[in-house]
């Protein structure tokens, strides 16, 4: 495709995962000859495995410790997350670049606090004025500041606070589909001369119990032991098994990455999310329509790993793009709803920007590649709606 | 080549042909211009949930609705749906929309009586802060979708794709208090990129609860000047001592004026500009200098192509917190310098409470409506007025004025600002 001024870029990664922390630990592992073992923790929240947080040394992206305390684990992770990504962009200390820099934030909800909560239910049970009981506890009980903590927008918020990104800020709500309309319309708006350089991305926690009920409501988990992703059985629950995940992109416009001779990794040539019933090939058809005119050779997938959803999605892929590469990262990083999608696009814009095939992330289901990929397609199929395209390209 | 339907910069020119609206005050927007103008307060004593021992016991929130089951999500929803509904006859569009939907909605979490139940259902606690683990126990034996569903952040914004037949993927969003303006800044920019003819942006709020309350009132943002309720928001007044937390919504249907005027359509107002800046100094009070305020309203300005003697009033966000007003008079005041004494500055709060995650959309409806009628709403209960900030807040009364450009302020908590500057159709 012929460059353009407004072409989007990516110009900075910053990614947390159960693999380590920050872009070269992830391409060391992933650029490799053969993937990492991924790491699963089954202990902790048995019968549900999940990829728990890395060792983080947070003080390196958020210094002040009054800063961290204000934060649960959520928003934590996003802003140290957002904080490697404007180092990776080498945006760090650019004050003028962060007060003017673009943000959407693609966030869940904070975590609860699981103490108060049960004291509640537990006092709740002996009791029949419930909703009495409930004001005199919340009063009593709740930290002040847990709600700060838990609210949707305080993710974006403390990234202003903590790395004075000002340009503008708005957080997108809705699970996956969130990290996928917030990359969406970072780019629509640099396409569009709207925005020059933003900060796009979001973080989730899978070791939440308040999350993992959220999830075992659908029989959506994975129980027992890790297995691959595109091969998890129907006697081991629902297949997904989630991931402590902190992904933030910079996307800038071709003409104000070059002006400051930043590094591209990859351009992004289009990117879209759509929605519907997914009966009846709908879903399929929705998918053909997203990835008309592409010619990958590698996907970088963001599957559940929901069986059905899984399957679903490799065989169109497989006979879509016979050729191409398939990688789930889900089976090896978790599945991590609102980062998802900016995780997946981290992925393969490291492999377009280092210009080296992904080793297979899981041998028996996925084929090794012989060159480095030229472009790559990335998906995101929520686990109950929405479902996210984006067409990388390297930047050649 | 300049012409009408394209603005100082050559984007196209966004109308307004439709509004809906839902608040404390009632269903349409008839009944709501007729109890705003008319100084009427929306603020009445909770019902919903016992108020033994909290410290405010008042709220706008909206009861008239009918719900298939009381919760946040369900009254979120229906109140949406409403006002989309009421938005599209005025429009006069029906069958599929077939245009982005824009939703600003309130963070929801389980009802607490989902989890008294989940409690019944799991029986008594084996050590102590396990109810989760009991939870899971009992979600392991009868798994429950509805739970799930009531949970997710993407819910109401698929019913109302669904309903209405929009296009893609909807944005559901939270810039907190300032939501209903982000979500008209993104219809603003879809249709100026070219994306789309026309958009449905819609914010909706009906997640007032013990919980919500009591989180607010723990940060000392509440008034709790409870008797009589409809004087608790008093904004801009020496009294004044916090918000009161309501429940509403809006929808506006946004079009290309292009097409607007191609398909014959009656055309409410232009969004003519939108501003935003975020603030860097804290999780919930703003810089003390006013400064991203300031660059938001400036912003504004600045992309409606207007200057600041081309607004003729300004819908304040005035929530009634002492921090708020004064920060804001300020900021208006740093931009508007000795001429905002001449600037009727009004606060829709003073009715109708403060309806968080729709505010913003809200209270541009009522901005149209004020420059479509040539009626100034009044700020009701300024019967004290804080000497240090002088502003004319059309005080108690409305007033009779014709305006031809509106700036509309939302500022809210995680250090978010927008402001959009309405105005008449051009003629």
């Amino acid at each position: 495709m012929a460059k353009s001024e407004n072409d989007v870029v990516i110009t900075g990664i910053g990614l947390v995962s159960s693999l380590g922390v920050g872009r070269e630990a992830h391409e060391a592992l992933i650029l490799g000859d053969s993937a990492p073992a991924p790491i699963v923790e089954t202990e902790r929240f048995a019968p549900y495995p999940v990829h728990p947080l890395p060792v983080i040394d947070w003080s390196q992206q958020i210094p002040k410790r009054g800063d961290q305390r204000q934060m649960e684990n959520w928003q934590r992770l996003g802003v140290f997350a957002a904080g490697l990504a404007l180092d990776d962009a080498g945006f760090k200390d650019d004050a003028e670049a962060c007060a003017s820099m673009d943000m959407i934030v693609a966030a869940g909800g904070g975590e609860r606090d699981i103490n108060v909560d049960s004291m509640i239910v537990d006092e709740a049970l002996k009791r029949n004025d419930r909703e009495a009981l409930l004001n005199q506890k919340l009063t009593t009980e709740l930290r002040p500041t847990l709600f700060l903590a838990q609210l949707s927008n305080l993710l974006a918020g403390n990234i202003s606070i903590v790395h004075k990104v000002t340009g503008s800020s708005r957080t997108f709500m809705g699970e996956e589909g969130a990290g996928v309309s917030a990359v969406e319309t970072a780019a629509a708006r640099i396409r569009a001369g709207q925005s020059t350089h933003a900060l796009v991305g979001g973080a989730f926690i899978a070791e939440r119990l308040d999350i993992i009920l959220m999830v075992e409501a659908i029989k959506g988990h994975q129980t027992g032991a890790w297995s691959p992703i595109w091969a998890r059985e129907k006697d081991h629950g629902g297949g997904m098994i989630m991931g402590s995940v902190g992904a933030f992109l910079i996307l800038e416009s071709r003409a104000h990455a070059e002006a400051r001779g930043a590094r591209i990794y990859a351009t992004i040539e289009t990117v879209e999310g759509d929605r519907g019933n997914r009966a009846e090939g709908r879903l399929e058809k929705r998918l053909e329509r997203m990835v008309e005119g592409a010619k990958p050779e590698l996907v970088m997938s963001g599957t559940t790993g929901f069986h059905d959803l899984a399957a679903r999605e490799k065989a169109f892929f497989e006979a879509k793009f016979p050729e191409a590469a398939i990688r789930g990262f889900g089976g090896l990083i978790g599945h991590s709803v609102e980062a998802q999608f900016t995780a997946g696009i981290g992925l393969a814009a490291m492999a377009l920007g280092a210009a080296k095939p992904v080793a297979p992330f899981d041998k028996d289901h996925e084929k090794a590649m012989t060159k480095p990929a030229a472009t790559a397609l990335v998906t995101t199929i929520g686990h109950q709606r929405g479902e996210g395209i984006a067409l990388l390209a390297a930047n050649a | 080549m300049s012409n009408q339907f394209r603005d100082h910069l050559g984007r196209p020119v966004v109308a307004v042909t439709g509004m809906g609206v839902i608040t404390s005050l009632g269903q349409g927007l008839e009944d709501n211009w007729a109890a705003l103008t008319g100084g009427r307060s929306g603020i009445h004593d909770i019902t919903r949930f016992p108020v033994n021992e909290l410290s405010t016991r008042i709220a706008g929130t909206v009861d008239f609705i009918d719900l298939p089951v009381a919760n946040s999500v369900e009254r979120s929803y229906a109140m949406a749906r409403e006002t989309t509904l009421e938005a599209l006859t005025q429009a006069g569009l029906s069958g599929d929309f077939n245009g982005p939907l824009f939703l600003a909605a309130p963070p929801v979490e389980p009802e607490w009586s989902a989890r008294f139940e989940l409690a019944d259902r799991a029986g008594p606690a084996q050590e102590p802060g396990d109810a989760y683990d009991r939870f899971l126990a009992a979600m392991r034996e009868r798994p429950d979708p509805a739970f799930h569903e009531a949970v997710l952040f993407g819910s109401i914004s698929e019913r109302l794709a669904d309903r209405f037949g929009t296009r893609g993927l909807p944005v559901t969003l939270s810039t907190a208090c300032a939501s209903g303006a982000t979500a008209i800044q993104l219809g603003v920019e879809a249709i100026r990129q070219g994306r789309t003819e026309r958009a449905l942006t819609v914010a909706t709020d009906g997640s007032v609860s013990a919980e919500s309350l009591i989180r607010f009132a723990l940060l000392s943002a509440l008034s709790t000047q409870n008797d009589p309720p409809e004087k608790a928001s008093k904004p801009f007044t020496k009294d004044r001592d916090g918000f009161v937390i309501a429940e509403g919504a809006a929808t506006l249907v946004l079009e290309s004026l292009e097409s607007a005027i191609a398909r014959g359509a009656k055309v409410y107002g232009i969004v003519k500009g939108c501003g935003e800046k975020a603030d860097s100094f804290h999780r919930t009070r703003s810089s003390p200098d006013g400064g991203p305020a300031i660059a938001t309203i400036r912003a504004a300005l600045e992309d409606a192509g207007v200057g600041e003697d081309a607004i003729g009033y300004i819908n304040a966000h005035g929530t009634s917190t002492p921090e708020n007003d004064k920060m804001e008079y300020g900021a208006m005041l740093s931009v508007f310098g000795e001429r905002l004494k001449s600037i009727p500055v009004s606060s829709n709060k003073s009715m109708i409470g403060h309806t968080l995650t729709a505010a913003g959309a809200v209270e541009a409806v009522f901005s149209l409506q004020t420059i479509l009628t040539g009626t100034l709403p009044p700020t009701i209960n300024y019967q004290n007025p804080d000497p240090s900030i002088e502003l004319d807040v059309v005080p108690n009364v409305k007033r009779a004025q014709q305006v031809s450009a509106v700036l509309s302020n939302s500022f809210g908590f995680g250090g978010q600002n927008a402001s959009l500057v309405l105005a008449a159709e051009p003629r």
